[in-house]
């Protein structure tokens, strides 16, 4: 019963960087599991070592379980196995889409395909964009700038 | 003092200085790509120092967390390699020192991915991910730099020629990294050594670059003796702890 209404409440809290997915959508929860004394253990994985976004998702998480009336709970953060972008859901890979950001693909051969126009004449500006996890790519067919999740 | 908060301290050392000596670029790199790019590569450096500083404070045990660590130590105690304090210089100089930084902490974190110790293969297997990313940013730099116009291939041979002499510290094997290779719980130098060589030389002849002639240098930044670039860098890095105690955010 608990177990089922906090991941109901976990799959409510959005991602700050991209907030059309939530941290379920990315893969970011290990475990949800009762523990001995009726308590609540929830495995979180950091994406990046220095993502920003991180202490934010503790404490966002942490308010959603209190919301949802869990009282008793505990957010453990797992290092290994290291998170990796082969989690993000299938769901979470088409809210990535619709958003404008192309989703890590390990099979796809560059160059990575534009969102908007699907055109494959693309070229790599940067493997760095607004955020460690994507990468900055134009398209030059419509012209566009888009961003690629990076596969890690 | 242990090997391990010794050892760990020289690992997250080496992170943390290069994260803030990168950091030093944001708001001047030169296009708004690059400012980002290095912004984010310190923004791992600085996310490795932070695990591998609250992991020596607990190996430690005297209670003191990654900012106590991080903020109060004072520069003899810092255990970096000192290539990781050379100033910035110009863009070419950064990407150079980046290179070779980035080629020695993926060779080291591969093989620490399997180390003895749970928690470094666990910081290891995490770091080297993102690592790898780094060396594809400022290989790819440097690439374009050495085979490009006269004035960047200038600037990144002389970058070199200045910056080599420090790799040698990298590498030079002490009683410590000795002892935690006998342990498995850090990987021969040595190996090391050889899979940076290989793969530093592949860089330099994609950017037909000349690699700089060995010359013998004894640098102990690994032992707490620093350029003086370092005390500069801390006195920035630590003045809002050491003039507000327990200040924070």
């Amino acid at each position: 019963m608990s177990i089922d209404r906090t991941w109901q409440a976990l799959a409510l809290v959005e991602d700050p960087e991209i907030p059309a997915l939530s941290i379920v959508d990315l893969g970011l929860i290990r475990f949800v599991e009762l523990r001995g004394d009726g308590s609540i253990e929830v495995g979180l994985s950091p994406t990046y070592v220095g993502c920003p976004a991180t202490e934010v998702i503790h404490a966002a998480v942490r308010t959603a379980l209190s919301d949802a009336g869990i009282g008793n709970f505990a957010v453990t953060s797992i290092l290994s196995p290291a998170w990796t972008s082969d989690w993000i859901t299938e769901t979470g890979r088409r809210k990535l889409h619709d958003y404008g950001i192309v989703p890590p693909d390990r099979a796809a051969s560059r160059p990575v395909a534009c969102p908007r126009c699907q055109s494959i004449d693309t070229e790599t500006v940067s493997e760095f964009g607004s955020t460690p996890c994507k990468a900055l790519h134009r398209c030059r067919t419509c012209l566009e700038p888009f961003e690629y999740f990076k596969c890690i | 003092m242990s090997d391990l908060f010794r050892y760990v301290l020289r690992l997250g050392d080496l992170s943390l200085v290069l994260g803030q000596r990168l950091g030093e670029w944001v708001g001047h790199a030169p296009a708004l790509e690059e400012d980002l790019g290095l912004a984010n590569i310190a923004l791992d450096l600085i996310g490795q120092a932070r695990l591998l500083l609250t992991y020596a404070g607990e190996v430690e045990g005297r209670g003191r967390d990654e900012d106590q660590l991080a903020f109060l130590r004072e520069q003899g105690a810092y255990f970096n390699a000192i290539l990781a304090e050379q100033p910035n210089g110009d863009f070419g100089q950064t990407i150079v020192r980046q290179v070779l930084i980035d080629a020695f902490q993926l060779e080291l974190y591969e093989r620490m991915s399997c180390s003895a110790d749970e928690r470094l293969a666990a910081i290891a297997a995490k770091s080297v991910k993102e690592v790898r990313y780094h060396l594809r940013y400022s290989g790819g730099w440097l690439v374009r730099l050495g085979d490009g116009t006269p004035e960047s291939r200038a600037r990144v041979v002389s970058a070199l020629e200045a910056l080599w002499p420090y790799t040698v510290e990298l590498f030079a094997e002490d009683d410590l990294d000795r002892r935690m290779a006998d342990l498995g719980m850090a990987p021969r130098l040595s190996e090391v050594h050889a899979a940076w060589s290989a793969r530093i030389d592949a860089i330099l002849a994609e950017a037909t670059l000349p690699r700089p002639a060995h010359r013998p240098h004894a640098w102990h930044g690994k032992r707490g003796q620093h350029s003086e670039h370092l005390g500069y860098l801390l006195a920035e890095m630590q003045h809002m702890q050491r003039s507000y105690p327990g200040a924070r955010w």
